[in-house]
């Protein structure tokens, strides 16, 4: 079911500035902010009333709040790499867009303190500094990888380093921590850190990759998944994964409402780009 | 101002002509959030199977200019869970209902018919035959008026009841009027015009299309001109059957373009995914531009682009 939190409200950008490769945007959005938790992510208008561009882009949230005022910010991290996002990016303040949020489903928090492991690929780190300082103010040990290709694509802004107990980076071409990918640092830092619960959120093969060490060491892993949408509200069945239901059942399962955080576990990663046998109506 | 904005479909009333369009709306369980079903004219579900289906593979989706590619092959729940699952809860809703129904065989259109024939609760069935004929080499069932006319016999035959009949046609089509007087033939009481385009995109980085299935259905404003252009020249056919007009539709001016047409209501689908009110804002712009060029009700407006013609 869709988010019950969810709104749809134009939301007036209060600031948007470029952080490295990506913009750091922050639009007033009163209440709902209250809504926002960690893991759900924003469906974003793009192009203007005339766009060509007939579907809303979806952005994980960096982070919401109430200001004193009682004024809501959202905050996020837009990548500008295709035509909406590059749209979007070059808004400046003052301006509004038209957004639905919050959607999706949410990091669980777990109820004891627990050493937790958060692992953003790219900008996929940005929904990981929010879920850090939550898991923080229960108590537990919060540890943090973030990869990428290049240094220039890692997204680890200041504030957001200050809530986690240790970060470690990688990239792929050397230009910034140890050369290689997430999953390569992912056996020591359990082993060390005495990892109870793995958080992460970045492109499908890394996921895919975590997913092999966590089910392998049995260890939980909530992934957030970035499949394509269309509607960002649970109606076109456009952006599905074959995941394990809790009956045990497999089926095509829609990622923008019963995701995008996900039991990494129970999603047959292997077969995303196939239907598996055994799904429900194969 | 007592502006009339209901519409007539076949001997069934709907209190205004702005309905959902199958397949991009599922059974409303998500657009409830935004808005109160029963505002619209009527819900058309998302095309039910006889068994459940997992779809295809993903991709499943891309985006075109003003439009997009699908190819999400029909998933779903089934005629059995959808009846037991969606249609009360519809009912509960206060929404007119109209069921579409897809079918691989003759036969199923038929088995499918029959499962609807005594639930209560519909406004009309929609028979979505854009869909693979497995007993001819995979060959659309709306692209032969032979095929076309045998899944709508079916319907027909086994449906009973004053329940109205719309048979959705695809654009893919040398002469849709002869499709469109082929299903009328065989009992068919309206038409939905139209149903997507099929396309291709090839993704310029992997060199390989970009949806799993290679092709997909084109849908959104790219389309509207000839969702115009079908339904104009099955009007001009047709003087006097029915039809729910769809294809881009984004706004009260597009909506209003396919009335003028020959539309007797309109279905929202992919306007839908960029924005969920899209329905409700079409329908109050639609009503506003009606009134403004001085109609006194809906069904003035409909079919007027032909006026000069018919004197």
């Amino acid at each position: 079911m869709i988010n019950s939190k969810a709104v749809q409200m134009d939301a007036e950008i209060i600031s948007n500035k470029r952080i490295g490769t990506y913009n750091h945007m922050v639009f007033s959005v009163d209440e709902m902010a209250n809504g926002c938790r960690p893991g759900n992510f924003v469906a974003i208008a793009v192009g203007g009333p005339a766009s060509s561009m007939v579907l809303r882009r979806a952005f994980a949230i960096y982070r919401a709040s109430m200001r004193a005022d009682g004024t809501g910010l959202l905050e996020l991290v837009v990548a500008p790499l295709g035509n909406g996002s590059k749209w979007l990016a070059s808004q400046v303040a003052g301006q509004k867009v038209n957004l639905i949020a919050p959607l999706g489903t949410a990091f669980g928090i777990p109820t004891q303190p627990v050493n937790a492991l958060l692992v953003g690929g790219g900008y996929g780190s940005a929904p990981l500094f929010a879920l850090a300082e939550t898991l923080k103010s229960r108590g537990c040990r919060v540890d943090m990888v973030l990869g990428a290709s290049t240094a220039g694509k890692i997204y680890a802004p200041l504030e957001g380093k200050r809530s986690v107990n240790s970060l470690t980076i990688t990239t792929d071409d050397g230009s910034a921590g140890t050369t290689g990918r997430v999953s390569d640092v992912l056996p020591a830092l359990i082993q060390e850190h005495e990892i109870d619960l793995i958080y992460s959120c970045g492109p499908m093969a890394m996921l895919e990759a975590i997913t092999a060490i966590t089910q392998q060491v049995g260890i939980v892993h909530q992934c957030s998944v970035e499949e394509a949408m269309a509607c960002g509200i649970g109606v076109c069945m456009t952006c599905v994964l074959p995941v394990e239901g809790d009956d045990g059942v497999i089926r095509m399962t829609r990622t923008c409402v019963d995701g995008p955080v996900m039991n990494g576990n129970k999603v047959l990663w292997s077969k995303s780009r196939d239907i598996p046998d055994g799904v429900w109506g194969k | 101002m007592n502006f009339n904005f209901g519409t007539d479909i076949a001997g069934t009333t709907f209190p205004n002509p702005i309905f959902t369009a199958s397949g991009c709306a599922g059974s409303g369980k998500e657009l409830v959030h935004f808005f109160s079903l029963s505002d619209l004219g009527a819900i058309v579900t998302k095309s039910i199977m006889l068994k459940p289906r997992s779809g295809r593979a993903t991709p499943r989706m891309a985006e075109t200019p003003s439009g997009m590619l699908n190819s999400i092959g029909l998933q779903g729940p089934g005629i059995d869970l959808f009846l037991e699952n969606d249609i009360p809860w519809l009912r509960d809703q206060g929404a007119r209902i109209i069921v579409s129904i897809a079918g691989e065989t003759v036969e199923d259109y038929a088995v499918l018919a029959r499962k609807l024939r005594t639930v209560s609760g519909l406004s009309a069935i929609e028979v979505n035959i854009s869909c693979p004929n497995v007993e001819n080499r995979g060959q659309v069932f709306a692209c032969n008026p032979e095929t076309a006319r045998d899944a709508i016999a079916a319907v027909r035959r086994n449906i009973g009841g004053e329940l109205p009949i719309i048979a959705k046609l695809s654009p893919d089509v040398t002469d849709i009027t002869a499709i469109a007087q082929s299903v009328v033939e065989a009992g068919a009481d309206s038409l939905a015009l139209i149903n997507t385009l099929l396309g291709m995109v090839i993704d310029t980085n992997t060199l390989s299309p970009k949806l799993s299935q290679r092709t997909g259905g084109l849908s959104g404003p790219a389309i509207r001109p000839i969702a115009v252009r079908a339904i104009y020249q099955v009007r001009a056919a047709l003087p006097t059957i029915p039809i729910v007009g769809m294809g881009g539709v984004a706004n009260g001016r597009d909506a209003f373009e396919l009335v003028l047409a020959g539309a007797n209501a309109i279905s929202v689908g992919t306007a839908t995914f960029g924005n969920p009110m899209a329905a409700i804002t079409i329908k109050n712009e639609l009503e506003e531009l009606c009134i403004a060029r001085g109609f006194n009700s809906f069904v003035e407006a409909v079919s007027y682009a032909h006026r000069t013609e018919s004197k």
